[in-house]
Order: C-alpha cells, then sequence, then structure tokens
C-alpha cells in the first residue's frame, strides 16, 4: 500500500534521513521507534507530505505522493501529530468536523452526511457526550481521543500517529492505544506510529522499524527487532530484554548503569 | 455500527455553523446597520427631523423630487450620508482585515496596523499634506495608498524566508519597518508648520469630514474583492487557527492561503486608511467582540465582523461629530476610548484566548 523506495532527506546541510526503504501492507500495524533525533518524526512527515525527499520516493498504491494533491493525501491518510491548540477555542464537534474538509469545496457547508460521519467517529471514540465542549478544557486523554475522531472524519486508510502517548497517564496509554487497535483489526485501518515506549510498541505493532541516526537499522516483528543486542547498540544504554509474561512479546527493563 | 437518525443528530446539526445560520445573522446584522445609517443621517450639528430625514433620503435615491429644502437635501445628501457609507465600508474593512491578521500571524493582538501597512500610509499622507497636495481631494488618499502599497511590499520581502511566509518573521518584518516609518513621521511633523500639524495630527487619528463619494467608488473595488477573496478561504483559515501542519494535514495549500491572506488584508487596510487616515482598536475590538458572541468559525467570523464594524464605526463618527457639536472629534478618539476599557476587559477575564 505504502512503498518507500531509497528515500533521503535533509534540512540543510545534514542527511536526516539516509535510502530509507520498506513496505507497508494495507491493514498493518506498524511502528517507527529509534532514540531521538534518528529521524522518527521526519520520516512521517515525509509519509504525508509535509516535507518532500531529496531523494528517492514515497508512492501510495503505486501512485508517488507527489503527484497527489493535498486534498487526495488528506483523503487517504490522516495525521495525529503532537499537540496542537486552536488559536481560538473550537468546540469538539467544530473540530473533529473538520476532518471532512478535504471532501468540501470553497463555500460548501457540512451536509447530514458529513454531520453522520463526524457522529460515527465521535460515538467510536466515545467522545459525543463532550462534543459541545471547548478543545482547550478538556483533558490531554480527551483531546487525543477528539484528534482521533477528526482523522476517523476524514475516512482514511490510514492513520499516522507522532508519539500518540507521551504525556499520556499509563490507564490512558493503554485505553488509546486499544482505541488505535480496534480501528486497525475491526476497520481495517492501517496504522504507522512513531513512538518511543518500546513496550507499548512491540505490545501493540505488527512489525517494527528500528531506525538509527537517520538510517534503517532493521525491520521485524518485535520478536526479531526488541532483542539486547539490537536496543543496546542502537540506544546506548543497558537494558534487559524477556517476555510479557501475559502476551509473550518481548518487554524491556532499564538498568542503571552500576547494574549493569 | 449502524446509527438511525435519533434525535441527537438533529441537535448537533443545531449547532454548528450552517449555511442558513450565517444568511439569518447576517440579514440581522444587516437590519442594524440600515437602522445605525439611517440613525446618523438624523444626528448632527444641525438637527433635523428623524422621518423627515429618512423620507428625504430615500425619496433622493430613488429618484424622486420630493420633500427638503435644498439645505436639508445638501446636509443629508452631500455631508451625512457619503459619511455613513465611508465610515461603514473602513469599519468593514478594518475588522475584516483585523480578523485576518490575527489568524495569519496567530497572534491574538494583531490588528490590520501591526504589519506598518498604517505607518507607510500614514508617511504618504504626512509627504502630501507637507507638499500641499491635501487640497486635491485624491493627492491625499492616492499618497497614503502608495506610502501602505510600499511598506506592505518591503514587509512582504524581508519576512519571507526561502519563500515561504513565516508568521513571527513576518511580524518582526512589520514591526521593524513600522518603527522605521515611525521615526519618519516623527521627524516630518518636528518640521512641520502649525497648520499642516493640524491636519496631520487629525489624518492620525482618523478622520472622515472630507468624505465623499468618489472616496467610496475607489476603495469599494479593493474591500469587497478582498472579502470575496477572503470568505472563500473561510474554511481553510478554520484549519489554519488549529495549526499550519495541521491544516495542510487536511488537505489546505497552506503557503497559498497565507499569502493570500496577508495580500487581501493588506490592501484591504491599505484603502481604508487612505481615505480616512489611522482609526484605531476597530481592527482588535470587533472581531474579538463576534468572537465573544458568535465563535470563531471565518464562515461566520468574517460576514458578521463586517458588519458589526461598519455599524461601529458609523455609530462612533456620529458620536464624534455630535459629542461636543459644533466641533468635531477625531473618530479615532472615540474608537480609543471604547477600546482601551474593552481591551482591559479582554486581559481580566480571559474569556477570548487563552494565550492573552
Amino acid at each position: 500500500m505504502i512503498d518507500v523506495n531509497s528515500v533521503s532527506f535533509r534540512y540543510l546541510k545534514d542527511w536526516v534521513l539516509q535510502d530509507i526503504s520498506f513496505q507497508v501492507g494495507k491493514g498493518e500495524f506498524i511502528g517507527v521507534i529509534g532514540p531521538n533525533g534518528s529521524g522518527k518524526s521526519t520520516l512521517l512527515k515525509i509519509l504525508y507530505r509535509l516535507l518532500s525527499p531529496q531523494k528517492g520516493e514515497v508512492r501510495f498504491e503505486f501512485v508517488p505522493l507527489k503527484k497527489m494533491s493535498r486534498k487526495d493525501i488528506a483523503k487517504k491518510i490522516a495525521v495525529v501529530a503532537q499537540e496542537t491548540y486552536p488559536l481560538f477555542p473550537f468546540r469538539v464537534m467544530e473540530i473533529v468536523l473538520m476532518g471532512r474538509s478535504p471532501y468540501l469545496g470553497h463555500l460548501m457547508f457540512e451536509s447530514e452526511r458529513d454531520l453522520e460521519i463526524a457522529k460515527k467517529a465521535m460515538e467510536w471514540t466515545e467522545i459525543l457526550p463532550i462534543s459541545e465542549r471547548p478543545i482547550d478544557e478538556l483533558s490531554g486523554g480527551e483531546r487525543k481521543r477528539v484528534f482521533i475522531a477528526r482523522a476517523l472524519a476524514q475516512e482514511p486508510e490510514v492513520i499516522l500517529l507522532d508519539e500518540p502517548t507521551a504525556n499520556l497517564d499509563i490507564h490512558h496509554q493503554i485505553e488509546f492505544l486499544d482505541l488505535i487497535l480496534s480501528l486497525n483489526r475491526e476497520r481495517g485501518l492501517t496504522i504507522i506510529m512513531a513512538s518511543h515506549d518500546l513496550n507499548l510498541a512491540s505490545e501493540f505493532c505488527d512489525r517494527l522499524i528500528l531506525l538509527q541516526k537517520g538510517e534503517v537499522y532493521q525491520i521485524g516483528t518485535p520478536e526479531e527487532v526488541i532483542t539486547r543486542e539490537n536496543i543496546e547498540s542502537v540506544y546506548g544504554c543497558g537494558v534487559w530484554v524477556d517476555q510479557n509474561p501475559v502476551s509473550g512479546m518481548p518487554r524491556i527493563s532499564l538498568l542503571k548503569k552500576e547494574v549493569h | 455500527m449502524i446509527i438511525g437518525h435519533c434525535p441527537l443528530h438533529n441537535e448537533l446539526s443545531m449547532k454548528i455553523i450552517t449555511r442558513k445560520k450565517v444568511v439569518t445573522i447576517s440579514i440581522s446584522l444587516g437590519i442594524l446597520l440600515i437602522l445605525v445609517i439611517l440613525l446618523s443621517i438624523t444626528l448632527g450639528s444641525v438637527r433635523l427631523r428623524p422621518f423627515r430625514s429618512i423620507s428625504i433620503l430615500i425619496q433622493s435615491l430613488l429618484g424622486l423630487k420630493g420633500a427638503g429644502t435644498e439645505t436639508e437635501k445638501t446636509i443629508i445628501l452631500s455631508l451625512r450620508f457619503p459619511r455613513a457609507l465611508l465610515a461603514g465600508l473602513v469599519g468593514a474593512g478594518l475588522s475584516v482585515s483585523g480578523a485576518i491578521f490575527q489568524t495569519l500571524l496567530r497572534n491574538p493582538l494583531a490588528d490590520p496596523y501591526i504589519l506598518g501597512v498604517s505607518s507607510g500610509a500614514a508617511v504618504g499622507a504626512i509627504v502630501a499634506i507637507l507638499m500641499g497636495l491635501s487640497t486635491l481631494s485624491f493627492g491625499l488618499p492616492l499618497a497614503s495608498f502608495v506610502g501602505a502599497l510600499l511598506a506592505i511590499s518591503v514587509v512582504f520581502y524581508f519576512g519571507r524566508q526561502e519563500g515561504k511566509i513565516h508568521p513571527n518573521t513576518l511580524l518582526l518584518a512589520g514591526v521593524i519597518v513600522g518603527s522605521f516609518l515611525s521615526a519618519l513621521i516623527m521627524f516630518f511633523i518636528s518640521i512641520s508648520q502649525r497648520e499642516e500639524l493640524h491636519t496631520i495630527i487629525f489624518w492620525l487619528m482618523g478622520d472622515f469630514s472630507f468624505s465623499n463619494y468618489r472616496a467610496i467608488l475607489i476603495i469599494s473595488p479593493y474591500i469587497f474583492i478582498g472579502f470575496l477573496f477572503l470568505y472563500l478561504q473561510a474554511r481553510s483559515l478554520n484549519l489554519m487557527l488549529t495549526g499550519e501542519e495541521s491544516a495542510l494535514q487536511l488537505g489546505v495549500n497552506v503557503e497559498r492561503l497565507k499569502l493570500l491572506s496577508y495580500l487581501c488584508a493588506s490592501f484591504i487596510t491599505a484603502a481604508s486608511v487612505s481615505v480616512c487616515g489611522l482609526v484605531g482598536f476597530v481592527g482588535l475590538i470587533v472581531p474579538h467582540s463576534v468572537r465573544l458572541v458568535f465563535g470563531p468559525d471565518h464562515r461566520l467570523l468574517i460576514p458578521s465582523s463586517a458588519l458589526v464594524g461598519a455599524s461601529f464605526l458609523i455609530a462612533s463618527d456620529t458620536l464624534g461629530r455630535t459629542l461636543l457639536a459644533p466641533v468635531e472629534l477625531p473618530v479615532g478618539v472615540i474608537t480609543a476610548s471604547f477600546g482601551g476599557p474593552f481591551f482591559i476587559y479582554l486581559l481580566r477575564t480571559r474569556k477570548v484566548v487563552k494565550t492573552l
């Protein structure tokens, strides 16, 4: 579905991403992991053409991303990025309805159908009861769900998530990722998530892409990627990897220097 | 998940911005505007009976030769009515461009003058006054319009990086160009004679006493075409309020939108100030007040700011010429004396924006 072909990117001088290649199949749940500055966010930005790579290209269903219009991209790929506050307080349903924009012409107002879609999105994310609250009065967890609802209102095939669980407590982290997993499993949405939380990535993702200094270190299932050797070599800190006793997925424990 | 048409659905459609809502509110505010215009033609240093003056106006507009003495007709048709129309146009223009600058620069304190358009216009106007061009009815507006265009171009040139508009760079460029031009204004004021000084100061505070139909005809195209372009972008501007990246993710061509809104808002401002000088505070308080009542959606904000701004400035100007009649106060004195307290109210309540 998404075909990233030897993509390299630099902002000014130094290459931030070098020769990145991978494919994402329909309905996959992909995690992008790697240390700070390894290029996770940059990679995500290239996937929805906020940035265009200097070398290589990204294809979406065999069409080069740079040949698609902004609106066409927005109909296929939705993004939930790190917190954005509107300058003036829109209400929840107004934010969710903004997800319909790629489908509306200049002077068009939302139709009954748009309302129906937005409402379903709010129902799925369980924010219908707060649909009239101003966005700036919500808690972090609620706000995340509002932006997921907006992404769903875009009726996309892919959702990109940039550090979705940062700033959330463990309850909201797991609740949020369960919601994302249900979208993935029940609605067949393809998910690509950049994350710092290796344990959550290991638990939820089908495949992981481990980046180091802008290059792909390894791509594979969590069992293949999350190993003590890989993590110590890429992150440069002592870890212990065993299995989550309930799910059996790889689990990372951090080690103090003296123990290590 | 299958959902039928439950009552809640209708509730939702009641609470969002619909075309019907925009039309209804606009018509109501339009009626308010007409009432304000009618009130303004009956008030002034010469008192006219309200119904008589309204009938004189309506009959003349319809091309009928009806009631009214020549004096009454002159007062209404050549003085008060064009003055009200011009104040209305300028009020609408400044309010809409204020709202757009707040969105474009992501700054609730932005107003139409923040990027130096006003200082450019002022330098142009003062040069015209010092050269004695102010006696020609088109000399002063033309010079200030040219001054404003120069300021717009210079700010635009310095406010971009790699062909892109960065709100903060643009803001810095605007503020710096504005300060430099203010220095020029101070210089010109310091070398001017007493009679010129009076004209300059009235211009700097905003003054509608030279209103005529030609000024209205000249600035209308800029203002109406600007409104049209901006209104076509209304939903995209909503998305811009949630952040540039967020707007781009939803399919907005962000760079084109920023360019278009900068140019439209600047031209509207330039056209407005060129005919009446620097009327302050309108572009700040009107959009904020409208947001308080109707919310931040540009599809409603743009038309209602225009109509409320027009009514507000006509009312302020009418107050300015009646308060100490026969002495006329510059309209800027009235708007600023409303604007100051209102601004403190905003800061105290923080109802409008959390970032203030």
